[in-house]
């Protein structure tokens, strides 16, 4: 999957948890979860969750740690679609 | 010591949701309870219960997407409707601002709640899937789950928190407000209970032959308080909720005022004498009835109408008993007596909450709502009080000046409360 679907797909999934419309509209790979998307800390684990189901993959305790970010989204998604 | 009054009224019933459909329903004698193919399945004894009807769209007009994402506990669902209609039915303002509301709290009881979304959780944790439950299934299933929702709605920051005390429950809420409102520590308390519907709550119920499987092909001629062929309770489900609020907090917003609440009393029976974990000691009921009187500065004999516990089942005449030795009044001279039980079944951590809704409803309204499939009353009853006392329709009464209601439950547990027509 290339960048730009992923950013797309990952928008997707992160939507309904979003509670800062502006950080929103402005998604980029510097988009950091709570800080710009205001998504309260507790929904992490469910769209890390929602992230498995889409991609099919498990995100270990370790990865989840480090996915505060878009980017480190991606690369965790990557990773983990590469090893599969 | 403050007067409190009641303000807002909201309620998610089996036989309406929302103020206007319920006080149509009741008015009515119109029944809630119907029949649950789910219990059929599941090979319940008693295939018919009590469930408000509540839609996605009306869900929706109270959660937000996100709060509805992996939702799965009616109870709390039903009690989110009944407080934020109480909220609003009161002309207040959710609060939009940073700051709480430091005036106004919730005690907002549950008997059990979050049944269905403890299942959910269980089947994934007992396939080893504990890291899929989400991040609400804690927020779902703990004891104070509804007065956190409740609380994250309206902005409250005085007292937030859940009473529990199995079907006394929304009786004792009211009077866990009533009393810090009295003492000034409030101006505003949210008070009420909700509870789940369905099997995994119901299924004891079922289990103990204390809920009625003699009306599965009736399910509206089921719940019979009173009756000679009582022969169970219903179970039913739902939230009611009354907004309590100091009387010159009322007055300094000019707010519309359904009643007054002049006292009450809660107590246990302790388990002694003819009380057991599920049996009410006689001696307490009369006790609590007694002391409610007392500390609403009333006489006995200014009890217009008694909104009864009454479940339908063998113990519905043991309670008019306590009534009658309580108030000192029989026959002719006993009060009117209804259960709201006969039209919705026994919505147990609710039940309290959503009957005292109707007797408010009454007050202000000037009704007394019919008890009804009364129409044989068990003889037992019809020896201590005269049977025209149990309306089996409507009356429409501008001289409904005082109700007491009460509630018993489980663990020998009684609360009653007083209501009075609100006059300056």
């Amino acid at each position: 999957m290339n960048k730009e679907a992923l950013i797309v797909s990952l928008k997707e999934i992160v939507k309904p948890y979003v509670r800062n419309d502006e950080g929103f509209a402005n998604l980029t790979e510097e988009t950091d979860f709570l800080n710009d998307l205001k998504i309260n800390s507790a929904n992490l684990v469910d769209v890390i969750l929602d992230i498995e189901t889409a991609y099919d993959i498990i995100i270990d305790n370790e990865s989840m740690e480090k996915m505060l970010t878009v980017k480190a989204a991606m690369d965790i998604i990557t990773s983990k679609l590469s090893e599969k | 010591m403050n007067r409190v009054v009641i303000t807002g009224l909201g309620v998610a019933a089996p036989n309406g949701v929302g103020i206007a459909d319920f006080t149509t329903a009741i008015k009515n004698g119109v029944s809630g309870v119907r029949y649950c193919k789910e219990l059929e399945d599941l090979n319940f004894s008693c295939r018919i219960g009590g469930i408000p009807v509540v839609p996605e769209e009306l869900k929706q007009q109270y959660l937000t997407p996100l709060q509805l994402k992996n939702f799965n506990s009616s109870g709390i669902l039903y009690g989110c409707i009944a407080g934020t209609d109480a909220w609003k039915d009161a002309g207040l303002p959710i609060n939009t601002t940073d700051t709480p509301d430091w005036d106004s709290g919730t005690v907002f009881g549950t008997a059990v709640s979050g049944v269905d979304k403890f299942r959910e959780a269980i089947y994934k944790l007992d396939a080893g899937n504990v890291r899929t439950l989400g991040s609400t299934a804690v927020l779902q299933t703990m004891a104070s789950g509804i007065s956190a929702y409740l609380s994250g709605l309206l902005g409250l920051g005085n007292l937030v928190t859940t009473n529990s005390s199995a079907c006394s429950t929304g009786t004792e809420a009211i009077l866990m407000g009533f009393e810090r409102i009295q003492a000034g520590k409030a101006k505003r308390m949210l008070v009420g209970g909700c509870s789940d519907h369905g099997p995994y709550l119901w299924g004891g119920f079922d289990a103990l032959r204390v809920i009625t499987y003699k009306h599965n092909d009736s399910p509206e001629k089921a719940s019979r308080p009173m009756s000679a062929t009582a022969s169970g309770f219903v179970p039913g489900s739902g939230a009611g909720a009354l907004l309590l609020e100091s009387l010159s907090s009322a007055m300094e917003r000019n707010a519309k005022i359904y009643g007054e609440v002049l006292g009450g009393a809660v107590n246990a029976g302790g388990q002694r004498g003819d009380g057991s974990m599920t049996a009410p000691n006689s001696m307490a009921v009369q006790r609590c009835i007694h002391n409610a009187i007392e500390n609403a500065g009333i006489n006995a004999n200014e009890i217009d109408l008694i909104n009864g516990h009454l479940t339908a089942t063998v113990k519905d005449a043991a309670e008019v008993k306590n009534w009658t030795t309580a108030l000192n009044r029989k026959g002719d001279n006993f009060p009117y007596i209804h259960s709201l039980k006969s039209m919705i079944g026994h919505c147990l951590g609710a039940a309290g909450a959503i009957e005292s809704v109707a007797a408010v409803l009454g007050l202000k309204e000037g009704f007394i709502f019919p008890s009804i499939n009364c129409e044989d009353v068990h003889p037992e009853i019809a020896a201590l009080i005269a049977t025209d006392k149990i309306p089996d329709k409507m009356i429409e009464s501008d001289t409904l000046q005082t109700i007491a209601k009460a509630s018993f439950g489980f663990g020998d547990v009684n609360a009653c409360v007083i209501f009075r027509k609100y006059s300056a």
